[in-house]
């Protein structure tokens, strides 16, 4: 971040050279952006820009607004990178999400201890298949882009999105989402190509980095939906998100979704890895509730730490996203519960994907709790934390203190006071 | 000119039969990809199954376990197994609190790996596939069996002298063995709740 705001002499040496080429081979157009660039007019009730950024790098590699400052946060309980080098949990800024896409570099980032991401040259990298197959199979970057490739909208969550009440911003108590356009090959098509066998049950993925993280998911699942994916919002996956290549398992807890994928093993039974066990429960209740996430939302706007100028309309708005499939309905309530009303879906609605929903808002200036809750195609519908605490018989407020088991879906409360900040509720 | 034309047609033929060939081979497949040998299967497979399938020849016990943890472990994870800057792996008495504080579903004291893991296969994979960190893949399987058989000794899952292998490591008894209910999973299928409820 720093180094970017102070280009060094190296960086704008070299530079100049390109814009001067580039000067030369595009002419006026090129000439009136490198007038802006020199001397950095400022357009009408603007400041001056507070650097001079080269024609090469406003030409390769688009940068955003210097006025924009949303970012990631690492999670409270661990620095990242730790005294190893570790990135742990690191949360995506959903209070400035518009749209449905996490922009790629925003995205969460979640291992099961921590990583360093690996230095991986794709033209090295290979995937190998095998175990419980016919043809094992070795397959350079150049072939899998030879088998048909899908393009697919899905979220990943990690299974550490809990909503705890010291949580103050909606970046805190749901940041390990995000969603991305993801492309590569169907895992079905692979193995298809590699021949299961009989009596295959279980596919084990693994990863190149150091630990080499391992996690399993049952055969039907690698069968159904999942994705050998090599590009993301466009282009090729982050390194943080897997470069070249990651699984994604469409709806199921993020640490399935192995990244940089070099190796998958069919194999006849749950192997139970390090990065599996962790995640199922002796509850078979609550092992019912890993794996698939449930039906999900959360208000975006008001939420924790924003704060609302004054009475007036506004835009509510949030995020609905299921496991389950496509997010069908999304409700609204202003009075924390009581009443309900069907937000509008806004924009494109995806199975297993973020879906963005909004609703024309008047806030009268009185105190209010605002929540939503969201039904998928499946019918499933999002459990408030009081009914949770029915299902597990617990008192109703036990999950004011305590974590959700498992994967944590429950209707996220924001209380906005009549000084119009806005606290979590839960 | 007609030659041209036919020669044309000629092109369009063989580009005709690639295409037709890709999609409709008889059984469906793309025939990408290289086969690997067995030698480069086995070298990249270090997958090892709860029945011990995959685990290599080799053999160690506690005592052999001990002094190679206090040279190629003891400098992150603490002498005795906690108290370093990584996780702990000897569970403490009385308990301490894990110096690498974690999301649900926490690996804190009672839960080190030697004691949760539902396998003694998964202690061995880690170690094998992951540690040292930093010099990972630098343990001969002799010590893995070795290190495998200190942490599970220290935590007090089998006795100092028994001898981990191929054979032995697979049946030692895990605490928590009965300690997981696995989620069944259909494509389309609903979480039980709030759709469906027990008793
Ligand atoms: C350079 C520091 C370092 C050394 C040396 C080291 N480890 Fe580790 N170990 C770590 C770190 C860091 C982690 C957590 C990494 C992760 O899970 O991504 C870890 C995790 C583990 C775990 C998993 C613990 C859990 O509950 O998640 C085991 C088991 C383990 N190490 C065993 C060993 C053994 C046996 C040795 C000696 C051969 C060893 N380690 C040497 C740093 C080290």
């Amino acid at each position: 971040m720093e180094s970017k705001k102070s280009p060094t002499t190296k960086r704008a040496t070299g530079s100049k050279q390109a814009s001067r080429r580039k000067f030369l081979a595009t002419g006026a157009a090129a000439a009136a952006l490198g007038a802006v660039q020199t001397t950095a007019v400022p357009a009408a009730g603007q400041t001056a820009a507070p650097e001079t950024k080269s024609l090469s790098d406003l030409i390769a590699y688009g940068d955003r607004s210097e006025y924009v400052k949303s970012v990631r946060v690492a999670v409270d309980e661990r620095p990242s990178p730790d005294e190893f080098g570790l990135t742990f949990h690191v949360l995506t800024p959903l209070q400035d999400s518009v749209g449905i896409i996490t922009p790629s570099s925003l995205h969460f980032i979640g291992t099961h201890r921590g990583s360093i991401v690996p230095d991986i040259d794709p033209k090295q990298h290979r995937l190998l298949i095998h175990g419980m197959v016919d043809r094992p199979l070795e397959f350079s970057m150049d072939d899998l882009r030879r088998f048909p490739a899908v393009s697919r909208v899905h979220f990943i969550e990690c299974l550490g999105n809990h909503s705890k009440a010291k949580d103050k911003t909606v970046q805190e108590t749901h940041g390990l989402t995000s969603c991305s356009e993801w492309t590569g090959v169907l895992l079905s098509t692979l193995l298809k190509e590699c021949g299961v066998q009989k009596g295959a049950s279980w596919v084990v993925s693994e990863g190149a980095e150091e630990v080499k993280g391992a996690g399993s998911i049952r055969l039907a699942k690698a069968m159904d939906d999942c994705i050998a994916a090599y590009g993301q919002n466009g282009e090729a996956v982050r390194p943080q998100q897997g470069f070249p290549l990651r699984l994604v398992v469409p709806g199921f807890e993020g640490i399935y979704n192995t990244k940089w994928l070099r190796r998958i093993k069919v194999v006849d039974r749950y192997y139970m890895t390090y990065n599996d066990y962790g995640h199922i429960s002796k509850d078979e209740e609550v092992a019912a509730l890993t794996f698939q996430w449930g039906p999900k939302s959360v208000i975006t706007f008001p939420s924790g730490g924003q704060t609302l100028p004054g009475p007036g309309v506004y835009q509510l708005t949030g995020l609905a996203w299921s496991g389950g499939g496509a997010v069908r309905r999304v409700e609204v309530s202003t009075d924390g519960g009581e009443t309900w009303k069907d937000a509008e879906i806004r924009g494109g609605v995806h199975p297993k994907a973020h879906t963005r929903f909004g609703m024309d808002w008047k806030w009268d200036g009185r105190e209010c709790v605002v929540v939503s809750r969201s039904t998928d195609e499946l019918g499933q519908v999002q459990p408030s934390r009081a009914e949770l605490a029915a299902f597990f018989k617990v008192p109703p407020d036990y999950y004011k203190t305590h974590g959700v088991q498992g994967s944590d879906n429950t209707i996220q409360p924001w209380r906005v006071e009549s000084d119009g900040s806005v606290h979590n509720a839960i | 000119m007609r030659f041209r034309v036919a020669l044309t047609a000629m092109i369009l033929c063989l580009c005709c039969g690639g295409l037709a060939a890709a999609q409709s081979s008889t059984d469906g497949t793309y025939g990408v990809g290289k086969t690997p040998t067995p030698e480069e299967i086995r070298a990249a497979d270090i997958t090892i199954s709860p029945d011990g399938k995959n685990l290599p020849p080799g053999k160690g016990t506690a005592k052999a376990g001990a002094a190679i943890f206090a040279q190629k472990c003891a400098a992150c994870h603490g002498e005795n197994g906690y108290g370093g800057l990584a996780p702990i792996l000897i569970k403490p008495e009385p308990p301490v609190k894990s110096s690498t504080p974690c999301l649900a579903p926490c690996i804190g004291p009672g839960s080190v790996m030697p004691l949760h893991a539902p396998y003694a296969t998964v202690i061995w994979d880690y170690i094998n596939r992951a540690m040292p960190f930093r010099q990972e893949g630098s343990l001969e399987p002799d010590e893995v069996y070795a290190l495998t058989a200190f942490l599970l000794y220290k935590n007090g899952v089998i006795k100092e002298d028994e001898v981990l292998d191929q054979t032995t490591l697979p049946e030692v008894k895990m605490p928590n063995r009965d300690g997981y209910a696995i989620p069944d999973w259909k494509p389309g299928m609903p979480r039980p709740f709030p759709n469906k409820r027990k008793g």
